[in-house]
């Protein structure tokens, strides 16, 4: 079956229907039989010698950890010493209670969405844009990169400069109308709005570049046929360039959901969370309210509920949208 | 084995185990970023080095936040534990001697002690024993520009009363100018009125009892009428706009470049406002007055209590002999005064008033000496987790984003939870 996957993705989608699974099928089992074979002879070996040493930095650094923070997750627990005062499920108990904490999964949740609906079209668009070989696209792609090169921290620092109200550009707003000063990081009702705009600012270039690529191993005889067939551009978007950039799309939405569930470095320098724990992410919840404030107990537990939702979100869209890929 | 092997390793093993006689290593792990204590700090390790051939002093830097994280880790493991450590006393070095990190001293720096204030000392205790020595103290007070409040016709000696802080800022307002600058963005500054306000109502016990769980624990009617005080306060739009988002070194530099009256601060602010102003400048020293944070009518604190930070070495419980040596030496009144003739802090001596040379700090420092009763800041005293929530509490009560009553609830939540 899995030959048969590869003969098809391979195949121009025009020819999908046509593509003949016999021939895909007919070199399988010479090539299977042999690997069989190799694999008797040398695989334990190979196996003996380049599992453990991955195994063990695996079990070290990932899988140990991950445990751990579940056994800490039942422990009110400063981190000093051991962990001694075992409290059951009160660590997640007064997670669920904590309204700061619930404010955090749903920017989590807008974060997501503001991705998906407006991140993803919008890089896509410009792809579209500036794939071709047209003068300068290479001048705007790496335009449009540069926010992701740039580190978080820096790019968060220099936008909170950008939307301080005494300097930056709310500044220029509000003294060219004679307004009094607007500090859109310190409002409650503004601040996470910002937040989302430089989220979207500094990864939309990320998943741009991601479709630029897609969009490049497009065949372009295909959409030559199809302007001459005469179909309208709308037509090809839809038909050819669409289904062709699948794949990309499934990967970029992955992407893009499991950062938004990570996002932390752009938060701490831009609000650090505030005004009044509006603007935290789970992570940067994590560790105002778990490290910063000692509680390693109960910052486990929010990172035990952080990697339930990302392992169920990774292998669930996985399994259901990115099987074929 | 044979014969030769067994006798080459005797033979290393004598080699290292010499080395380790020779060479004891003291290391002691700070964050001061002030560049004349580390350069004075340094000088002492190079010092005690001459005098003790084969200790050898590590003094090693960590910057805060990379400090109070790493710390925790550190601490478990005997090769990377240090031996002395910062702190600054209250809830974490409690956490940290219930964890049993650190080594019952009283003895052996009972004379260094002895000539040193005692309320710094009693603030490096745990259940009345002495984990390491206090080397600086401070106080928080208001810091405000002279010229200002005379362009607003004030004169600072009369803000007694927190009616005549509340009084004054009014003037200020009427006469244009920003009263109060406060860097509620990092939320610790704003909780210095918070406790001030806890220690004018409820007087010395206030915390204490909180703490003990009496009349409610931190839901008493002290709490509450302190976060009713502040929210008065910031009802009267005091603070520089957009406050919320202002952090501490920012809010100083509006000091120092005169946009704003007053700033409740800590005696570092004496040496922050210059270089944090926009001018590099600053306001001149002579221009600058401190008054005490004004007492509350009916309430049972005196203007002479102070809230402030007291510093301090602790040992760990694995730390050489010679690293108690050391900190006894580091804390000999002839470097204590060094370091207040040289502006480095204000040593945690008695009569140290006398040694500092600026003015200002003088002037603190004969306010620390004056003291009726020495407070160590909220959010070092409860700790992190409390400490913080205490922090955020202020701020929320402060811009009426919380009730009175919710915030005092919050900070008992967080006494319970921990």
């Amino acid at each position: 079956m899995a030959m048969d996957r590869v003969a098809l993705a391979s195949a121009p989608a025009g020819e999908r229907v046509d593509a003949s699974p016999e021939t895909a099928f007919a070199k399988a089992p010479a090539a299977y039989v042999e690997t069989r074979r190799r694999m008797s002879m040398n695989g334990w070996a190979t196996l003996l010698i380049f599992l453990p040493p991955a195994l063990l930095l695996f079990t070290i650094f990932v899988a140990l950890p991950m445990v751990e923070a579940g056994w800490y997750s039942f422990f009110n627990w400063n981190g000093f010493g051991r962990p001694e005062k075992f409290i059951g499920l009160k660590n997640y108990v007064w997670l669920s209670g904590n309204p700061a904490f619930t404010r955090a999964l749903i920017n989590n949740g807008l974060i997501i969405v503001a991705s998906l609906l407006v991140q993803l079209p919008l890089a896509l668009g410009v792809a579209l844009l500036i794939a071709g070989r047209m003068t300068g696209a290479v001048w705007f792609r790496m335009i449009f990169f540069l926010p992701y090169i740039l580190a978080d921290v820096a790019a968060g620092l220099i936008w909170r400069f950008m939307l301080d109200g005494q300097i930056g550009i709310p500044a220029i707003v509000t003294s060219l109308l004679g307004l009094q000063p607007f500090y859109l990081l310190g409002s409650t009702d503004w601040a996470f709005s910002a937040v989302l705009i430089v989220i979207l600012w500094k990864y939309f270039g990320f998943h741009m570049m991601l479709y630029i690529a897609g969009l490049q191993g497009i065949d372009r005889e295909m959409l030559e046929a199809a302007e001459m067939d005469g179909t309208q551009p709308y037509q090809r978007f839809w038909h050819i360039t669409l289904p062709l950039l699948g794949p990309m799309i499934r990967l970029s939405i992955f992407f893009s959901v499991v950062g938004a569930l990570q996002l932390f470095d752009i938060i701490v320098p831009l609000t650090g969370g505030g005004p009044f724990d509006t603007t935290h992410t789970m992570v940067s919840f994590l560790y105002y309210f778990g490290i910063t404030r000692m509680r390693v107990g109960f910052g486990s537990a929010v990172g035990v509920v952080l990697f339930v939702i990302c392992v169920t979100f990774a292998f669930g869209y996985r399994r259901l949208f990115m099987r074929d890929d | 084995m044979s014969l030769r092997h067994l006798a080459l390793a005797a033979v290393c093993s004598a080699a290292f185990s010499a080395s380790a006689l020779a060479d004891t290593t003291v290391t002691l792990l700070h964050v001061s970023e002030d560049k004349t204590a580390q350069a004075l700090w340094g000088q002492i390790a190079k010092d005690y080095e001459a005098a003790h051939p084969g200790v050898k002093i590590e003094v090693k830097y960590l910057e805060n936040e990379a400090f109070k994280a790493k710390l925790p880790t550190m601490l478990q493991a005997d090769e990377s534990r240090p031996s002395l450590f910062y702190s600054w006393g209250g809830g974490v070095m409690d956490a940290q001697a219930k964890a049993g990190f650190l080594k019952d001293v009283s003895a052996d720096v009972a004379g260094v002690e002895a000539d040193m204030a005692p309320t710094a000392v009693d603030a490096i205790k745990v259940d009345g024993k002495a984990v390491g020595v206090p080397f600086d103290q401070g106080v928080v007070s208001f810091f405000y520009n002279k010229k200002l409040f005379e362009n607003a016709g004030m004169k600072a000696e009369e803000i007694k009363s927190w009616d005549d802080l509340l009084a004054a800022v009014k003037k200020l307002k009427a006469a244009g100018i920003t009263p109060i600058s406060v860097g509620a963005g990092e939320k610790w500054p704003m909780h210095f009125y918070y406790s001030y306000l806890v220690m004018r109502i409820g007087g010395e016990h206030a915390l204490a009892d909180a703490k003990a769980g009496k009349d409610g624990g931190f839901r008493s009617a002290t709490f509450v009428e302190a976060g009713k005080r502040l929210r008065e306060l910031a009802a009267l739009e005091p603070f520089q706009p957009g406050y919320l988002t202002t952090k501490h070194a920012e809010s100083t530099g509006i000091f120092g470049d005169g946009k704003a009256a007053m700033e409740l601060m800590g005696e570092w602010f004496i040496g922050m406002q210059a270089p944090s102003s926009a001018s590099g400048k600053g306001q001149p020293e002579e221009d600058i007055g401190i008054f005490s944070f004004p007492v509350v009518q009916g309430g049972k604190g005196k203007a002479t209590d102070t809230l402030g930070g007291v510093n301090a070495f602790l040992v760990t419980k694995t730390a050489p002999k010679e690293a108690v040596d050391f900190l006894n030496f580091f804390s000999q009144e002839k470097y204590a005064k060094e370091a207040a003739e040289k502006g480095a802090y204000i040593p945690a001596y008695k009569g140290a008033e006398a040694w500092v040379k600026d003015p200002l700090v003088k002037q603190v420092a004969a306010e620390l000496a004056a003291t009726t009763y020495h407070q160590n800041f909220f959010d070092q005293d409860l700790g992190p987790s409390v400490g913080r929530v205490i922090n955020d509490v202020s701020v929320a009560v402060a811009a009426g984003q919380t009730t009175p009553e919710a915030a005092a609830a919050a900070i008992q939540d967080a006494w319970d939870q921990q």
